[in-house]
């Protein structure tokens, strides 16, 4: 099998778009679900949550961050260029229904999987709104499609550079401590270090809130078991249980723990892959 | 047989059992007695004529004696080297009453390889059916009903949720004990029937088992049981705790011992302790072995007579240098800094009353608690049906254990939905599969030809 590059972007530096042709994936394809790739033979399976899809146009867009061996060889892909293994769509959609207000908090590379729950949370008859942030206003990302997504949309930098200076969880709480909206219920996608402190920050305001979870895997279709995290307690399996979970219950130390586990591997595959794309006869150019 | 001397095998993924030359293969089948009544042919779950193809071999016809086989079993290179012929057709031969019974499996594979190396193919092909068939799973159940009704004519399509077909057969059992190549080549005689196999698509994600049935005339539901079971005990999440699905399948599914050639990393572990009894826990251990451990334990609460793996499999492990204790069971593993594994604490066990499987129960000694020092420990004790396949599929009865319910013939619940392998029985062989999979075609076809 192999899986037809449409179109593919550079956003924002070491950040891409790819959309996908692969049409059997698109028609089935749900807010909060994930997608799992392998670009080569050779190539490791890595999961990424879906980003957009386009039934009529039978694709499907993801969106990474240059990180490990295998997003920066992705990275390096051009349009038409082949997938050899795009499975999905994996894991369970996001529970979507009218709930009134709902608010959607996506930081840096997070605001991707944020994107396609504000269209169907407004699709389902909700008040969306949307929180986005990243360290400067050069790696925001999906700015005027979240706003066009969402009733409201508020920005967040690190350094002040555009919106509000400090984290989007800031907002969160200002929204929170206002009078103006009934939150019903709060998304958090982005780094887990960053979910962990939204956890805390709303904890106190005993709103729902969820959060997707994105740890190591292989299958994704609950045969690994590679993906375990601690919820309320219990061992669960992301890819079949999740990726959504309710924040207050996650186990976010264990997570990021188990999410370092290859790290001196992950180092050395990127060196070697560095050492090989630096001389003229690479096969990744 | 032949295998490759211990000491150099247990720091390579090279087949260990080497087969035998055309020479021994004669050999070996000049014993044969042809019985008028064999017994072991009540062994096979495939129903190999085994006398038929074994007098073919005494006459160096071996172009003959893998026809025979490969008239009820698509996959004889496979079954060759995993079935447990010793419990199934060979404990059933006359001539182990007084002796060494007949090698079958041996020759079974003799055949097999021989057909491989000497490029022999295609095999007649029925007229086209008209009928279309949906078989989802490409693990040995299913790759054995898409073959049995591709041959008499039906159109077969094989859903596979993973990017190679072949199931546990693929990431499962390690290279050094089923080659790769060999399992891919069975597969490619399978599509030369003309099955389609479409990889990278989960039944239960993509398309629901409803979806499916209006779509196709038949169905077969092979998917296995890759659930992977854990103990329950304290530091089980820990890093440096892998199921035995997740070692096994990152190294030979995904190819880890050649990282960084191939991008999937592996923890290899120093000292590796894996819980279980069963081939799984061997080829896991086997394998931990291969990627360098200093020292590989396997812990297991019942005794060496109790052991479920196959016997060669525990023989092979131990001249490996595979340390076992036996009668021990984990009770909690040690944590270490930045939440990896220390080691793990084990009780030791008596056997007691037996249980209601008429096996004696394990039963701890209290106080007898003991810590074994270990970077990696792997889980290999079960594992359960896969749930995905009953998300959107009403009407598909399903046991308190999450296995397909069928009837005697391998029928489900719906009407024209058949189920065999291990996501009926829980975990089971290779073999076991492939023989609910012969009786899921048989019945498949006959609904066939009767709508």
């Amino acid at each position: 099998m192999s899986y037809k590059i449409l179109e593919k972007r550079e956003m924002v530096p070491n950040v891409h778009l790819i959309k996908v042709d692969a049409p059997d994936v698109a028609k089935a394809a749900r807010a909060g679900q994930f997608i799992i790739l392998r670009i080569d033979e050779e190539g490791e399976r890595i999961p990424l949550t879906i980003a957009d899809y386009d039934v009529e146009e039978g694709s499907v867009t993801i969106i990474f961050q240059e990180m490990g061996k295998t997003t920066k060889q992705l990275g390096t892909l051009s349009c038409s260029d082949d997938l050899q293994d795009f499975v999905g769509p994996l894991g369970h959609p996001a529970d979507v229904r009218n709930l009134g207000t709902v608010v959607l908090v996506g930081g840096g590379i997070g605001i991707a999987p944020i994107h396609p729950q504000a269209k169907a949370y407004r699709e389902a008859g909700n008040r969306v709104i949307s929180i986005i942030g990243a360290r400067n206003e050069g790696l925001l990302i999906l700015e005027d499609e979240m706003r066009a997504r969402s009733d409201e949309l508020y920005v967040a930098t690190d350094d002040g550079s555009k919106g509000h200076h400090g984290f989007v969880t800031d907002i969160v709480k200002e929204i929170l401590d206002g009078d103006e909206e009934e939150v019903a219920r709060i998304v958090v996608i982005g780094p887990p270090i960053m979910m962990r402190v939204a956890a805390g920050v709303i904890a106190p305001y005993d709103v729902e809130t969820i959060v997707s979870l994105n740890p190591i895997m292989i299958d994704g279709t609950g045969m690994c078991g590679g993906c375990r995290v601690s919820v309320g307690g219990k061992t669960k399996f992301a890819c079949v249980d999740g990726p959504e979970f309710n924040a207050k219950d996650v186990d976010f130390d264990l997570l990021m723990s188990r999410l370092s586990l290859y790290r001196d591997e992950e180092g050395q595959a990127l060196e070697n892959y560095n050492k090989c794309c630096s001389g003229s006869d690479c096969k990744c150019q | 047989m032949p295998v490759q001397d211990p000491q150099e095998r247990n720091s390579n993924f090279n087949e260990v059992a080497l087969g035998y030359t055309e020479e021994q293969a004669v050999l070996e089948a000049g014993r044969c007695l042809e019985c008028k009544n064999p017994k072991c042919m009540e062994g096979c779950p495939v129903n190999i004529d085994i006398p038929g193809f074994i007098s073919k071999i005494k006459v160096r016809d071996f172009d003959g004696a893998i026809a025979k086989i490969k008239e009820t079993n698509a996959l004889p290179a496979i079954c060759g080297r995993v079935c447990p012929q010793e419990e199934q057709c060979e404990i059933l031969c006359i001539l182990g009453k007084k002796s060494e019974p007949i090698a079958i499996g041996r020759l079974e594979r003799f055949c097999a390889d021989h057909e491989r190396e000497t490029n022999v193919e295609k095999r007649p092909v029925a007229e086209p059916s008209g009928k279309t068939v949906a078989v989802v799973g490409a693990g040995p159940a299913g790759l054995t009903v898409a073959a049995d009704l591709a041959r008499v004519g039906h159109s077969v399509t094989i859903f596979e949720s993973l990017h190679e077909a072949g199931g546990v057969l693929i990431y499962g059992i390690p290279e050094f004990r089923l080659p790769k190549s060999i399992v891919k080549e069975e597969i490619d005689f399978i599509t030369k029937l003309g099955v389609d196999v479409k990889v990278n698509y989960v039944i239960g994600r993509i398309k629901t088992l409803n979806e499916l049935r209006d779509e196709f005339d038949a169905i077969f539901i092979g998917t296995g049981a890759g659930l992977p079971k854990f103990m329950g005990i304290e530091g089980e999440n820990l890093n440096g705790v892998y199921s035995a699905n997740e070692f096994l399948t990152r190294v030979n599914l995904m190819k880890a011992y050649r990282f960084p050639e191939y991008d999937t990393p592996i923890k290899p572990g120093k000292r590796v302790v894996v819980v279980g009894g069963g081939n799984v826990a061997m080829d896991a251990a086997r394998c931990a072995q291969r990627l360098g451990a200093d020292e590989v334990t396997i812990v297991y609460r019942r005794g060496d007579e109790e052991l479920p793996a196959r016997r060669e499999e525990i023989e092979h492990a131990k001249e490996e240098g595979i340390v076992f204790r036996l009668l021990n069971n984990p009770v909690r593993i040690v944590e270490g800094e930045n939440m990896t594994v220390a080691g793990v604490e084990c009780i030791k066990m008596e056997l007691g009353e037996p249980d209601g499987s008429g096996r004696r129960r394990p039963v701890p000694i209290e106080g007898s608690e003991h810590l074994i020092d270990a970077d990696i420990f792997i889980v290999a004790i079960g594992t359960s049906p896969n749930p995905i396949i009953f998300t959107g599929s009403e009407g598909l009865e399903r046991s308190e254990w999450g296995t397909i319910v069928v009837n005697e013939d391998g029928m489900t619940s719906i009407e024209g939905v058949c189920a065999g392998g291990d996501v009926v029985t829980g975990a089971a062989t290779v073999i076991s599969a492939m023989g609910a999979g012969k009786l899921a075609a048989e019945t498949i076809n006959t609904y066939l030809m009767d709508n």
